[in-house]
């Protein structure tokens, strides 16, 4: 019965790790939600089962989005009926979509190219198909 | 024990005891059951997945929701639950030096439900997934499926509350005087605490049933966005039972291994007050980290980093335990009979398990992993990698005891490799799969993913071979309880001295007490 040293030394290195772990992904995150103040707002709405888009210009689109390279986009993201949850795995873009609550994500892409739009919560019978595309495009104006 | 099942009695009388150890049989029988029909569920998924786009076994996605629901409500309440109460039946009143758990017929009622709730679950099928998230489970889920799977729930958590009482009072009001509660073995502990954790979690998921019933019924909108409800409730009210929950199915696998690992050993564990230590620090910490499952609903940064403090926390306490192990097996005379193969393989997937749980728990990379293969090969590398190679440690240790015979050194070697490489070849890649972005409970998904249809195939054929294993477990299980040597019940593994088998114990007012 009892500890030694060895085992109190075990727990330190532990709780070191851990200590790191938290430090640095308290920093990450805190930079990852600071939403640029020029970022424009997409309105994301979930339903079964697709996505629709609306830009802060009124246009409005259904299961594909189209954006501009090196804009700050920042998504109002809603539901119609159950849980989803919007994902661009590709760009780290991830956040429920709740009915009754409004939530928010936001990203700023670099580069041009097509990219999968996805349902990452499940939400009955045909969540695996509620899939999109992104389609971030040159700014050429 | 031994000698009860040596003279041949009728099945009824096993099923109508209030003893025991017949209620452990019972508990660890129904438990390995279900194993193997939600396994058999688990091959289809998995061989399903192999060919995307093919619709192989399944053919509509209604049916593959109800396939996963049902396997994960059976894995966790059907199978991690009763085998967990079945091995504590058997050991906890002999440990504890008593005659019988505290309420014998209290006891049997508890089992009895089992296969009741098992029932409903089974004959419903619901599509709900086992989180059965709202408002999903409210307005879109199919009745009579989804109804039966409320009431199916609710009978198994009225179970689980039922043996948890049993078991506190057990441990702490019957256990011999002469036996402070320090030196209670540690798988003792390990009900004890998972019982407290029991008596204090579940009640908030029985209440969150009801009201779930009740919005589905169209009488309250409590979880109901349409109704002025706010589904994230049922979140809370779900993970506040069910996080504390993984601890549950967790412990009593350590607990199993901390019976195998020092007599495998032949050497003392290296600390009882640090497993006693850890376990109620487990028990505790357990309860402060719930809101890790909901990141991503919009919690706001402060409330998601007391959360991850919360999680973070319980690892030294988890560490101290592999600590412990690593400790004890230090420079010992191991002697890698089954039974220690199954529980050294658990430490090691435990680790990894928990390595990756550390992951997880860290705010930006949660929202990688959150929601995809990840995180299914996360918990099954904890269900599968830590539960289960507990339970079958425990299964090989009893299997002599309870039935005088031995099983294949052989064959439960065979059964090791299968599974442990199966378990590594699913569950590994299952975590890179998350990482390439794959969503959990998808029926199906593009064929031109190529990295995704090659990764589900790999991880289908680790699959099979984790299926096979078992089948081998299945076999060799039966074989050799009927055709096995007779085993030698003093020194089953030739381990030396009575010391090792808590069994001795069994007679409180005689025989070698061990502790």
């Amino acid at each position: 019965m009892g500890h030694d040293t060895a085992e109190w030394v075990f727990v330190a290195v532990v709780i070191a790790v851990l200590v790191y772990v938290g430090v640095d992904s308290w920093i990450v995150q805190k930079e990852v939600e600071d939403v640029p103040a020029d970022a424009e707002v997409i309105k994301v709405t979930g339903q079964q089962w697709f996505w629709s888009f609306e830009h802060a210009d009124g246009t409005k689109e259904i299961s594909t989005l189209h954006l501009k390279k090196g804009h700050a986009y920042k998504f109002e993201i809603y539901s119609r009926d159950v849980m989803h949850s919007f994902n661009i795995p590709d760009w780290v873009v991830f956040e429920d979509a709740v009915p009754g609550h409004t939530n928010h994500a936001w990203f700023a892409p670099n580069e041009v190219g097509t990219y999968p739009i996805q349902c990452r919560e499940y939400c009955g019978l045909l969540h695996y198909n509620m899939r999109g595309s992104l389609v971030v495009e040159d700014d050429k104006s | 024990m031994v000698l009860e099942l040596q003279k041949p009695r009728p099945v009824w009388q096993i099923m109508f005891s209030t003893h025991h150890t017949d209620v452990g049989y019972l508990y660890t029988i129904t438990g390995l059951t279900f194993l193997f029909m939600a396994g058999v569920l688990a091959m289809i998924i998995r061989t399903h997945l192999f060919f995307p786009g093919e619709g192989v076994l399944v053919s509509d996605s209604a049916t593959f929701n109800r396939i996963f629901t049902v396997h994960g409500l059976t894995m966790l309440f059907l199978f991690a639950l009763p085998v967990a109460n079945g091995i504590g039946n058997i050991l906890v009143p002999i440990m504890v030096r008593y005659k019988d758990m505290a309420y014998p017929k209290l006891n049997a009622i508890a089992f009895w439900m089992n296969p009741v709730g098992g029932a409903l679950l089974w004959l419903g099928f619901a599509d709900v997934s086992w989180v059965s998230y709202a408002p999903y489970s409210i307005i879109r889920a199919p009745g009579p499926a989804a109804d039966m799977f409320i009431f199916g729930m609710k009978i198994l958590g009225i179970s689980s509350i039922l043996s948890s009482i049993n078991f506190v009072v057990t441990v702490l009001k019957c256990k011999h005087p002469d036996l402070s509660l320090r030196r209670v073995p540690l798988f003792a502990w390990s009900m004890l605490t998972v019982s407290l954790m029991t008596l204090i979690a579940m009640p908030t998921y029985a209440a969150a049933l009801i009201m779930m019933l009740t919005d589905r019924l169209g009488l309250s909108g409590f979880f109901n966005p349409f109704a002025g409800g706010d589904p994230i409730a049922y979140l809370h009210l779900f993970w506040f039972t069910f996080h504390p929950e993984v601890y549950i199915f967790l412990l009593p696998a350590i607990g199993m291994m901390y019976e195998i690992i020092p007599r495998f050993s032949r050497k003392p564990l290296y600390s009882q007050a640090s497993g006693v230590f850890a376990f109620v620090m487990l028990g505790i910490i357990g309860f402060a980290s719930w809101g890790h499952h909901m990141y991503s609903t919009g919690m706001d940064f402060t409330t998601k980093v007391v959360f991850m403090i919360g999680t973070l926390a319980a690892v030294p306490a988890s560490g101290m335990h592999v600590f412990n192990f690593l400790a004890t097996m230090w420079g010992a005379r191991i002697r890698f009979a089954a039974p220690m193969k199954f529980a050294v393989g658990g430490i090691a997937l435990f680790f990894s398990a928990g390595a990756g749980g550390v992951l997880n728990s860290a705010m930006p990379l949660d929202f990688i992993s959150h929601g995809t293969y990840w995180v299914v090969g996360h918990m099954h590398l904890f269900l599968t990698g830590t539960i289960g190679f507990g339970f079958v440690a425990m299964v090989y240790y009893m299997f002599p005891y309870i039935t005088g015979r031995m099983y294949s050194e052989k064959w439960a070697n065979v059964h090791f490799i299968g599974m442990f490489w199966g378990t590594v070849q699913v569950f590994f890649t299952q975590h890179l799969l998350g990482l390439e972005g794959m969503p959990r409970r998808i029926y199906d998904y593009p064929p031109e993913f190529t990295s995704w249809t090659q990764l589900n195939q790999i991880a289908t054929v680790g699959a099979w071979i984790l299926g096979a294993s078992f089948a081998v477990f299945l076999a060799s299980l039966i074989y050799y309880s009927a055709k096995g040597k007779p085993a030698n019940m003093d020194d089953p593994w030739g381990l030396g001295g009575k010391y090792y088998y808590p069994v001795a114990a069994k007679n409180p007012h005689g025989g070698h007490s061990g502790y």
